[in-house]
């Protein structure tokens, strides 16, 4: 990071990370919005990011298939080089080199498997190293940037990932870090809502994806400190009702393993989860006493 | 040396004993000078040099991580997820003692203000109770609760101390209430404890064959020396005791308590708990709370069962007594189950390893790994995706984000 006269860094000046969604099996199935014209949106996003404020620092971090990385780091040397060739503006050259290197890794990666129903990103792969990237950020010093994540989403949610990507969530929310997210894909995501709504992001799936620059712009460059000024998109309503584990179906009332915090929509002898074996079931008036009948041990 | 500290200790506590009260003169003042010259350490020239703390600190979480995870991976993974923990503070006359800068019951305050924190943090779907030992008796200061800031609250405005301590008081108190809580619950004790003696109406002993036989976890932290009953009371009970040599080591003593201790099968039966997850009130609507009985507009939840409204989650609904839950409640305590495994540190002559290419920077951040000199500077890696990080990003990624960002970014098959 380069040294600056502290007092220059107040409260506006952003550290956006941009997770980028590269997955290809979502990108060639999107047939409104094809991935050059999707990317050439988000460069011109970045660029105007680091027009507004000389200290602004963005860093592109890549989801894919098969794997995640960083492409691109305002900060760093190398995205400084290249200008005196004079081919190309440094930041289009050095974000497509590595996203092209990227991408041909990631399909490397991929090679040896077959084909599989679930077509999702590693979203917490990308979340993941975006908030240590972020927490190295905080180390730095009193002064630094307000960081900010920016999930630029297509794919569908990984039901696997769930565990981890909320993990990430509940990190970013205990370190005041919010999770924006636009969501380009055909429905909601219901990953991207949660992180948006708990960490106090905001959540925008755009109806027009023709002029997605006008809503990254609008919504998305907007820094911490401006927010509070601005009218945002109100998050619509989470649902934060829980799916049980053995049918999948959304349900208002459940029970839920002491041992593990399985969901189950009625009662069951046996935990499909942990393996621990019920005793009786908790009725709804219980007296302690009645409990105490030991559950055989497993 | 332990030993030591101890008739010191109690030395000390028998001569403020007299100069009683009267606290404030300590607080204003600033301590962080103090003992400045334990922060120094000479090399090998006899040059004094700052210690290195980084090294230092980072050596004392890998001792933690790992006798955490050799507990949990001898027995099948199981935590008592939903635990009904008492706090019990010790607001004797020894609680005043000086040897704690500005006094024991200060910083008791303050680590309690921090640990209730940090365990609704972790346990989102358990409950606190607070209870005061003071003049020989014990009374309970807040009942079984899941809001951190009522306990913090009614804390804060009863920190006085006086007359004697009794464990067997405090003990009698929180059986008779721990005893009526459901049995698929882990009923804990933390006994917070700054007098060396204890005052009791009867036979302490008996008290604590009773705790066992309720299966109360009983753990005390001890502000002055060790004492022999409470060393046997958490023998009995499957707690732990612990004494504390200074603020901060009494700080990291009670943040052992935050995380989950291991489920023992004999102590909470395994059930199911019925729960119930409400959908948020619809915008504008107008109803009646049922937590503070006042009308509101629009933001709250409504139980699932009985209609009612409340304003805050996690809870129990105050009308038919159901737990009411959000589904991130439950997946906050996801990673007490699915813990990462720590990560091998990595030696120099590990990096040479040919087939290796060797990685610059730290997975994770993009932080160099080279020091300056062009010496690889100490780093981990992962057992299982085999990428590197460094020393920051280890304990971040074990301390609060619980994922590894390796592992997660390579597609399992």
């Amino acid at each position: 990071m380069t040294s600056v006269p502290s007092k220059l860094y107040s409260d506006d000046v952003s550290l956006v990370v941009v997770l980028l969604d590269t997955n290809p099996f979502f990108w060639t199935a999107s047939s409104s919005l094809p991935f050059s014209q999707f990317l050439s949106h988000v460069m011109a996003f970045v660029n105007s990011i680091l027009l507004l404020n000389q200290l602004n620092q963005v860093v592109v971090i890549a989801s894919g298939y098969n794997t995640c990385d960083y492409i691109y780091d305002s900060s760093s040397d190398a995205s400084q080089l290249g200008l005196e060739n004079g081919k190309m503006p440094s930041l289009y050259s050095n974000l497509l080199q590595k996203l092209e290197d990227f991408m041909i890794k990631d399909e490397k990666l991929g090679k040896e498997q077959s084909q599989r129903a679930i077509k999702s990103s590693l979203l917490s792969g990308s979340m993941s190293m975006a908030l240590c990237y972020i927490q190295r950020v905080f180390r730095s010093g009193p002064f630094h940037p307000q960081p900010r994540i920016l999930c630029l989403q297509g794919s569908p949610d990984g039901p696997e990932q769930y565990v981890a990507v909320m993990n990430a969530i509940f990190s970013a929310q205990r370190s005041m870090v919010p999770i924006d997210s636009c969501y380009v894909g055909a429905h909601n995501s219901a990953f991207l809502q949660q992180a948006s709504y708990i960490t106090g992001g905001v959540y925008v799936k755009p109806q027009h994806l023709d002029g997605l620059f006008q809503y990254l712009t609008t919504v998305f460059a907007t820094d911490l400190h401006s927010r509070s000024f601005i009218q945002l998109p109100r998050p619509a309503g989470v649902d934060f009702r829980a799916s049980c584990f053995c049918h999948k179906t959304t349900i208002d009332m459940g029970y839920i393993c002491s041992v593990c915090l399985s969901i189950f929509c009625n009662h069951h002898k046996k935990c499909s989860t942990c393996g621990s074996v019920f005793g009786q079931a908790q009725s709804d008036t219980s007296s302690a006493s009645d409990l105490k009948r030991k559950a055989p041990e497993t | 040396m332990a030993n030591n500290i101890a008739e010191k200790r109690r030395q000390q506590e028998e001569d403020d004993d007299e100069e009683d009260g009267d606290l404030d003169g300590w607080g204003e003042r600033n301590y962080a000078d103090e003992r400045s010259w334990e922060a120094l350490q000479e090399d090998e020239s006899g040059l004094l040099r700052p210690l290195d703390n980084k090294a230092m600190y980072h050596a004392q979480y890998r001792r933690r991580l790992r006798s955490l995870s050799t507990a949990s991976n001898s027995q099948r993974i199981q935590k008592g997820l939903i635990r009904f923990l008492y706090i019990v503070l010790d607001l004797s006359r020894a609680a005043s003692v000086m040897d704690f800068r500005p006094s024991r019951m200060a910083v008791v305050a303050k680590n309690v203000e921090a640990f209730i924190r940090e365990f609704f943090d972790q346990n989102p779907l358990s409950q606190i109770a607070l209870v005061i030992i003071k003049d020989g008796v014990a009374y309970s200061l807040t009942d079984l609760g899941g809001s951190p800031e009522s306990h913090v609250k009614a804390l804060m405005a009863k920190l006085e101390c006086s007359g004697d301590s009794s464990l067997q008081n405090a003990l009698e108190l929180v059986h008779e209430y721990l005893d009526q809580i459901p049995s698929y619950g882990n009923r804990e004790v933390l006994i917070l404890y700054s007098a060396l003696t204890t005052c009791d109406p009867g036979d302490i002993m008996e008290t604590i064959q009773k705790c066992k036989k309720s299966k109360m976890r009983c753990s005390v932290i001890g502000l002055s020396a060790e004492m022999f009953i409470c060393k046997h009371l958490c023998q009995e009970t499957g707690g732990l005791y612990s004494v504390a040599l200074d603020e901060s080591h009494f700080k990291e003593l009670i943040m052992e308590h935050a995380p989950p201790p291991p489920a023992i099968a004999e102590f909470a039966i395994a059930n199911l708990i019925k729960m119930g997850f409400p959908q948020r009130a619809a915008e504008g609507s107008i109803s009646i709370c049922s937590c503070h009985k006042e009308c509101k507009v629009g933001e709250g939840y409504i139980c699932p069962r009985c209609k009612a409204r409340v304003c805050e989650l996690p809870t129990e609904c105050r009308i038919c007594g159901l737990t009411l839950v959000s589904s991130p409640h439950l997946a906050r305590s996801y990673h007490h189950l699915f813990p990462i495994t720590p990560f091998d540190e990595v030696t120099p002559s590990r990096q040479i390893e040919p087939h290796r290419r060797s990685q610059k920077t730290c997975f994770g951040c993009q932080q160099g790994l080279v020091n300056p000199g062009n010496k690889p500077s100490l780093h981990v890696a992962c057992p299982k995706c085999k990428q590197y990080f460094c020393l920051d990003c280890d304990i971040y990624i074990h301390e609060s984000l619980h994922n590894c960002p390796g592992c997660e970014s390579l597609r399992a098959s």
